[in-house]
């Protein structure tokens, strides 16, 4: 309903590399260490998975939100966290350059995100300032031949990998969202460090960490946007953020019913397969119903922006609705499997401990009912 | 097309379309339409309970009694005759006897005429014997060329290859040059008895469908053959028969490929999910020295082993062998599970295997449920007996 | 220099299934794939124009239009033409017919200096179209191919043989099957797929390429299906008794019945 032909050869591109590249035992590993390996960074990139929607001129593919939401879709199907490294250049990490980069900015900083060649990080959110961005407290300075950062930011995905971060800073202190300005800066810059990374519950093969600004120089031409806009930049950015994480749990939801679907037929208990019990097809039911719902939701939004229609409260809905789902689809996938839903042997126990998250990060489902009430009351 | 849907009789039902293995057949407007996918299969004409579809029976007569003889192409490499070659021989006397007609063998080389013995031995009436320098290594363009011209004057009227990668090449160059039609991998031939036609059966569909297939109007009728299907010749000293020699002559462009050197490649590793065969073993294998006993059975059919995740994590073999969940999934012809109790995570990697061998001492391993065959006993008593079986 | 690389739309046959109870092929929900051997030769063709960009990479074939979703696959993944072969009378075709045609449309193409191929399509398994459109073209032909350098005017091949392989030297132009170990496909990209729907794909009928509907389709197949049929189910396994001796020669003569060994 939501998609033209071109969308189906983008679906079957995602799902064959996912299901060729995102192997059982690529996947343990990762888990096991903690690190992605570059060689499937490498070959994504290839693909044109980091510059989706960024023009063919800029270096991307050219490509929609549709087509995102389906690579997403189809990655995280297959594993999660492989979907967190797509996300990020098309989202957070290229996002914000897109929106508001000059042209020397998008030739030095998104070029390299949409090859692989260079990570970006996002720096939103600080100990105090999570939904409340206007509560941040880092602080950019102007010292006439550059700005001066200092603070610090916290569960930046990415920050012990990334080349660059985009840091959103207060350059008014006296104005609330109103004050903030967004800035790239060099991790590699003197005064920034990353703090010791997060031990996470899922999601893990892309480390996490702090950011940390001490007299950060940052040359002036790297301010991005405008001075005191940098809040509309963010806003912005997560608006399409927002669409990323429901597709994600649209993906690892279908990765979930898959393999109930699969196991209940499998699995033999008092002499037929569990499927044949009704309290577990009418389970696989209410999944496969609840989904669907989820993924109608992600597609019209989607469709709602490659319209240039108002999405706003769309995603919202989309990123509430399909976040829920998934935990509620993955904790179901994991009761079908019994014992052997708590064992590592079985994909849906990663799968479980992956999703929790989507309800959280880039705006709780608590922050998208604000959104999607606020839509409704005004 | 040769398939037609009676209008008057269709209720447009779908039936046929379900069972179309082609996907030819759409309903418009309650009435089947054949499309243009169709190849005259007759999968929809059984299926009709309406009798709506008919089928062309072609009926037109063309005279080919010029032809005759069965022939089986003789292929050697260095000197020495393929074993398919044998199996030819045997399964083409059967369709000769049942022709009655000769059977004859055409074999080309250089300085090979020492294995026209062998091949008369093996039941060849006569035997087409082409000798040049050109020929003692396959060429497409050199042996194509002697043997058309060998078929062109001597007109038999079956010509049955084997399906190796020789045979695969020369078959259908041949079916072109002769302009007639071929079959390829054919696992049964059977002669017709009131036509005396040749009729061909062979897997489609990755084996999900048989199809007969005829050759009505053109000679001569030609088949490659799964080599390891037919049964082979006996070999009989006293059979009786002759040896022709062909003229052959190559013009300047005649050989347009040039063979620079043959490589034989010593038993490469076969990867688990290329392996045709595999025997596999679990913890009722004793110990880390079971595999090798598991390895024989697994040389001696062309296949690899293979072991569950309890053998891996006893550290008796490598995370590379493991089938199942956490390991590789297989689809190998034959899949012989021996000491392996059959866990659902073991199971999950193997259980579309064509044919699948448990062997196990506990009867009522779950592993018997999803075999095909299933061998209760020792397995180091079993693997022995079968070696012997299979010399 | 151009390639012209013959590829075909198949079903995905390791997704179809038996109806346990009927016997019969399911084909809803099965996948219709470029097929595997076939996407090998594109990526041959694709690689010796990743070195010279003057290549050029033609993909054709023949089908029905729904064909089409594939040769937009193939232009994705970097081909610069597409041509289907598509008309009534090309259909009901056995390997012979459609290598006429087949034939006939690369002609159509004009001037190509190297033709590629799939060794076989999963849905026959037949390996006769290449060597057979090799031998309507004039061409040199070479099967089984796992390794291929162009030197001058020759092809240097590698071919697989059962035990082992052969170095052969072919004069250009030639057809060559390619086998799943000659490389592995690229994948598509997305900027790929978006412009693969910019790109015309060129559709002919048998006026087209200039044959009479004698000369293609069923018309033109020498062979015909007498009747085709799903081998019988597999039934529920069977325990075998005995001594270890009995059951051991129970076994082999029963996987020599089904042709297993």
């Amino acid at each position: 309903m939501f998609f033209e032909k071109k969308h189906d050869l983008i679906r079957k591109l995602a799902r064959d590399f996912a299901e060729k590249e995102l192997t059982n035992d690529i996947l343990d590993k990762v888990e096991e260490t903690g690190e992605f390996p570059k060689e499937i960074l490498d070959k994504m990139a290839a693909a044109g998975f980091f510059g989706i929607k960024i023009p063919q001129s800029l270096g991307g593919s050219g490509a929609d939100h549709r087509s995102y939401v389906l690579v997403m879709e189809e990655i995280a199907r297959v594993s999660g966290v492989a979907s967190v490294y797509v996300s990020s250049p098309n989202s957070l990490g290229g996002g914000p350059l897109l929106l508001s980069g000059t042209d020397e900015q998008l030739e030095k900083y998104l070029k390299p995100v949409i090859t692989g060649e260079k990570f970006m990080a996002f720096a939103l959110t600080e100990p105090g300032a999570g939904s409340d961005a206007g509560g941040m407290q880092t602080i950019a300075e102007d010292k006439g031949k550059y700005w001066l950062l200092n603070g610090r930011k916290c569960f930046i995905t990415g920050a012990p990998l990334a080349d660059f971060a985009v840091v959103y800073a207060k350059t008014d202190v006296t104005k609330g969202t109103k004050g903030i300005s967004a800035f790239i800066v060099d991790m590699k810059a003197k005064g920034v460090s990353t703090g010791s990374h997060e031990k996470k519950m899922g999601v893990i093969g892309c480390a996490t960490s702090d950011i940390i600004l001490e007299d950060v120089k940052v040359p002036k031409e790297n301010i991005l946007g405008e001075v005191n806009k940098g809040f509309i930049n963010a806003m912005k950015t997560l608006d399409v953020g927002r669409l990323g994480v429901a597709s994600q749990s649209i993906g690892v939801a279908q990765g979930c019913l898959d393999e109930a679907v699969k196991f209940a037929k499998e699995r033999k208990q008092f002499g037929r397969p569990i499927a044949k019990f009704q309290a577990i097809s009418f389970m696989l039911a209410e999944m496969a119903t609840k989904l669907e719902a989820a993924k109608l939701l992600v597609y019209k939004a989607a469709w709602l922006m490659d319209t240039k229609q108002p999405a706003s409260m769309a995603s919202s809905m989309a990123k509430f609705y399909a976040a829920e789902t998934c935990n509620e689809i993955a904790a179901k996938a994991v009761q079908i499997h019994g014992g052997y839903g708590f064992v590592k042997d079985y994909k849906v126990e990663r799968m479980y401990r992956d999703c929790r998250v989507f309800t959280i990060y880039e705006g709780t489902s608590q922050v998208q009912q604000m959104v999607i009430s606020g839509h409704l009351l005004k | 097309m040769a398939v037609r849907v009676i209008k008057e009789k269709c209720k447009g039902c779908g039936k046929c379309k379900k069972v179309c293995p082609f996907e030819a057949i759409t309903i418009e407007n309650k009435i089947a339409i054949i499309g243009d996918g169709c190849t005259n299969c007759g999968q929809c004409v059984e299926s009709c309970k309406f009798d709506a579809i008919e089928q062309d029976k072609d009926e037109t007569k063309v005279d080919l009694s010029a032809y005759k003889g069965v022939w089986v192409f003789a292929e050697q490499r260095a000197g020495v005759i393929t074993p398919v070659v044998i199996e030819l021989l045997g399964e083409g006397r059967k369709l000769a006897d049942a022709i009655g007609t000769e059977l004859c063998a055409i074999l080309c080389g250089d300085d090979v005429e020492k294995l026209t013995k062998d091949l008369i031995a093996y039941g060849a009436d006569k035997v087409y014997l082409a000798e040049a320098p050109e020929l003692k290594d396959y060429n497409t363009d050199a042996y194509s060329k002697v043997i058309y011209d060998a078929i062109d004057k001597y007109k038999p009227e079956v010509v049955l290859y084997g399906a190796t990668h020789i045979g695969r090449d020369l078959a259908p160059c041949l079916a072109v040059k002769a302009a007639t039609g071929l079959t390829a991998d054919c696992t049964v031939l059977e002669i017709d008895p009131e036509d005396k036609k040749i009729k061909q059966t062979r897997p489609a569909f990755g084996g999900n469908l048989m199809a007969t297939i005829v050759c009505p109007k053109t000679r001569p009728q030609m088949s490659t053959v799964r080599p390891g299907v037919m049964a082979k010749a006996e070999y009989d000293k006293k059979h009786k028969g002759e040896v022709i020699k062909l003229k052959v002559k190559f013009g300047k462009n005649d050989i347009r490929t040039k063979v620079l050197e043959i490589v034989k490649s010593k038993g490469n590793k076969v990867s688990l999910t290329d392996a045709d065969v595999i025997v596999a073993g679990g913890l009722g294998i004793g110990s880390k020295d079971g595999f090798k006993l598991l390895k024989k059975l697994a040389d001696k059919l062309g296949g690899t082993i293979a072991a569950t995740r309890a053998c891996v994590d006893a550290g008796w073999i490598d995370h590379a062998y493991q089938v199942g969940q956490t390991g590789t999934t297989v689809k190998p012809k034959i899949y012989f599970a021996c000491g392996i109790s059959g866990a659902i995570q073991h199971v999950a990697g193997m259980q579309n295997s064509d044919i699948i061998i448990a062997i196990n001492k506990n009867e009522a391993a779950p592993i018997f449920e999803v075999a095909d065959y299933g061998i209760v006993g020792d397995l180091h008593k079993v693997i022995p007996e079968i070696l012997e079986a299979l010399k | 220099m151009k390639i012209a690389v013959c590829v075909k739309q198949v079903p995905d046959t390791t997704e179809v299934r038996i109806d346990p109870v009927k016997g019969t092929l399911i084909r809803d929900g099965v996948p219709s794939i470029l097929n595997p051997e076939d996407a090998n030769a594109l990526e041959a063709a694709l690689q010796l124009k990743d070195k010279d960009d003057k290549i050029k990479v033609a993909v054709i074939t023949m089908g029905p239009p729904q064909a089409e979703d594939m040769l937009r696959e193939c232009l994705a993944m970097g081909a610069d033409e597409a041509y289907l072969l598509s008309d009534r009378a090309f259909g009901g075709a056995d390997t012979c017919a459609t290598s006429t045609t087949i034939a006939a449309g690369i002609k159509k193409i004009g001037k190509v200096d190297l033709v590629l191929a799939g060794r076989q399509a999963i849905d026959g398994d037949t390996a006769q179209v290449g060597p057979q459109v090799a031998f309507r073209l004039g061409l040199p032909v070479v099967t089984y191919v796992e390794d291929i350098e162009i030197k001058g005017k020759k092809a240097i091949v590698k071919r697989q043989l059962e035990d082992g392989y052969e170095m052969i030297e072919a004069q250009m132009p030639c057809l060559l099957t390619a086998i799943k170990e000659l490389n592995e496909p690229r994948y598509m990209t997305i900027a790929g797929i978006i412009n693969a729907y910019e790109k015309p794909i060129t559709v002919w009928n048998h006026e087209d390429v200039k044959l009479d509907p004698a000369d293609c389709g069923l018309n033109a197949s020498p062979t015909q299906v007498f009747r085709s049929f799903t081998p019988p189910p597999k039934g529920k396994g069977e325990m075998l008794s005995g001594t270890p001796a009995k059951m051991a020669a129970t076994l082999v003569e029963k996987l020599k019945e089904k042709h297993a060994i």
